[in-house]
């Protein structure tokens, strides 16, 4: 079996795509203006800028005047989450409703409001990583100030039913905003037709480059400035905008929104050859929903080993892949998604994520389906947990 | 998160791999809950170690730090062996991150449960010799 190199961890992040990239490169060099300056070149700067908001508009179905360019999905959220509640607080609001699963980058956020004096309900999710909208409606008060949902989950790609969140939302009269990092591009998004107030994207997991997003605000919800300064971005964000960057995202989020349909339709068969293919190897169990999730991911736990160590493997056979294992954190905890599903915490240490695009080929299937079950066996063998398993002995 | 290339040659190809049928003494340290289980087996004769194999489930280092400690204790003396540190199995495989320096310490506690348990089944009592055994603690 000859050594191949598959990058299987796009949820993770992009390469920056030959389209969006030759967008960029002259915004560099030639078109290099301050959007700010009164000259053509600033004034065509300005106007790149204005285009690239539009194709981010048009791909939600929002208006331009709705979009807000950022550094990344982390401070799009930040400031939704933050600005919402300083804003509702003057209210008296200083109830926030998310859920137990979401990234980081919210939950971290409503941990500081926690300590800044705020209330969080986090609803649960079920077993297969869904969150029922009643639990969202019975965890509204009439001091919430936000409800805040992610549209699909960054570990195990479930799709969580947006309408409907939105819609309980809007029925008690209450903020909705969505962490769709994950979502953009994969999935069809129309923030009218679907009730979202607010909404965070990600560049780099759509083919652009790292350091840029957006978070796209209703119009009539006046967010609080998140940096103030001089008058980009209607003033509410201050700061020289990275033009290339920008432009970037505009290109790649047009790409990215066409023909959504089509590329699951790809994606999703060669996906589910891979979800198979692993769970014939005995002790495994598919992680989230199998039909409500992303058509790229995979998320799969593997009993009696430990995820960081199946990676490192997986590295050795050229395929870059992700795990929900604590070691892979930093932390000794496992992962708070696969926790948050109900998976006992040896399982959720064994757990592997591949997140794939179209462009893998039949031939990559092939091959991380022979590489895998090697791999695995490998671990398995010199692992004690795996040991007492076969031997029918209780795994502390 | 950086391995040495020292951690990556013992986790790819880790050393003494596997179970001793007529080990004189098996330990056992970790939990599969926090993520690493380490079990060790030695074979002793006169005093020396003759031969270390040991089985773990965890990430990078824990393979690599349980490959290290079984040879650094191996043709031995169980003095020696007594000795090992954590901190020797760190050095010997060119630094851990510090995320990872537990993994070394359940290393060289796996060596002092397997030991402790040579003494036990030699119906000596291991605490004066070996000390407390440290269960990694729970969170």
């Amino acid at each position: 079996m000859e050594k191949r190199f598959i990058y299987a961890d796009n949820a993770a992040t992009t390469a920056v795509s030959e389209e969006v990239l030759s967008a960029m490169l002259p915004h560099f060099t030639k078109a290099y203006g301050n959007a700010s300056s009164i000259y053509k070149l600033g004034r065509d700067a300005q106007a790149d800028i204005e285009k690239a908001r539009e194709k981010v508009a048009a791909a939600l179905g929002a208006d331009a005047k709705e979009i807000f360019f950022t550094s990344c999905g982390s401070e799009s959220d930040n400031w939704a989450i933050k600005g919402t509640a300083e804003m509702m607080a003057k209210k008296g609001k200083k109830h926030i409703v998310t859920s137990v699963f979401e990234h980081h980058a919210v939950l971290h956020t409503c941990e500081y409001l926690e300590k800044q004096g705020f209330e969080v309900t986090y609803v649960p999710v079920d077993s297969k990583g869904l969150i029922n909208p009643e639990d969202v409606r019975n965890a509204i008060r009439e001091d919430t100030a936000l409800v805040t949902i992610m549209y699909a989950n960054n570990e195990i790609g479930t799709i969580q039913p947006i309408e409907e969140i939105a819609a309980v939302c809007h029925e008690k009269n209450v903020l909705f905003h969505t962490d769709a990092v994950q979502a953009v591009g994969h999935v069809e998004i129309d923030v009218k037709k679907q009730g979202i107030d607010m909404l965070s994207l990600s560049g780099h997991k759509i083919h652009a480059q790292k350091g840029v997003g957006a978070l796209y605000v209703r119009k009539g919800i006046v967010l609080p400035n998140l940096i103030h300064g001089g008058g980009q971005e209607r003033s509410k964000r201050a700061g020289t905008e990275n033009v290339p960057a920008i432009v970037g995202l505009g290109r790649a989020i047009e790409i990215a929104c066409t023909d959504i349909a089509e590329k699951a339709a790809v994606v999703t068969p060669k996906r589910n050859r891979l979800i198979d293919g692993i769970l014939e190897i005995p002790y495994t169990r598919l992680n989230g929903d199998r039909d409500k999730r992303l058509p790229g991911n995979l998320n799969i736990s593997i009993e009696g080993i430990e995820g960081e160590s199946l990676l490192l493997m997986l590295d050795l056979n050229g395929i870059c892949a992700s795990s929900g294992s604590a070691c892979t954190s930093g932390s000794l905890d496992p992962s708070h998604v696969l926790l948050s599903i109900g998976l006992k915490h040896e399982v959720a240490h064994g757990s592997l994520r591949l997140s794939i695009e179209g462009d893998i080929t039949d031939e990559d299937v092939d091959y991380i389906l022979e590489v895998i079950p090697k791999v695995v066996e490998r671990l398995r063998e010199m692992s004690p947990v795996w040991e007492k398993m076969m031997n029918g002995e209780e795994v502390k | 998160m950086m391995y040495s290339e020292k951690v990556l040659d013992h986790f790819s190809n880790p050393r003494n791999v596997g179970e001793i049928e007529d080990a004189d003494g098996v330990g056992e340290i970790g939990n599969a809950k926090c993520g690493d289980i380490m079990k060790m087996y030695l074979k002793i004769d006169n005093g020396i170690i003759t031969d270390a194999k040991f089985k773990t489930f965890g990430c990078g280092a824990a393979v690599a730090t349980s490959s290290m400690a079984t040879e650094l204790i191996k043709g031995k003396s169980i003095d020696d062996a007594l000795k090992l540190t954590n901190d020797a199995v760190v050095e010997a495989l060119d630094g851990l991150p510090a995320v990872k320096i537990h993994c070394s310490v359940l290393a060289e506690q796996a060596v002092r449960s397997a030991l402790s348990d040579y003494y036990t089944r030699q119906g000596i009592d291991p605490l004066p010799i070996v000390g407390e055994i440290k269960e990694p603690e729970e969170h």
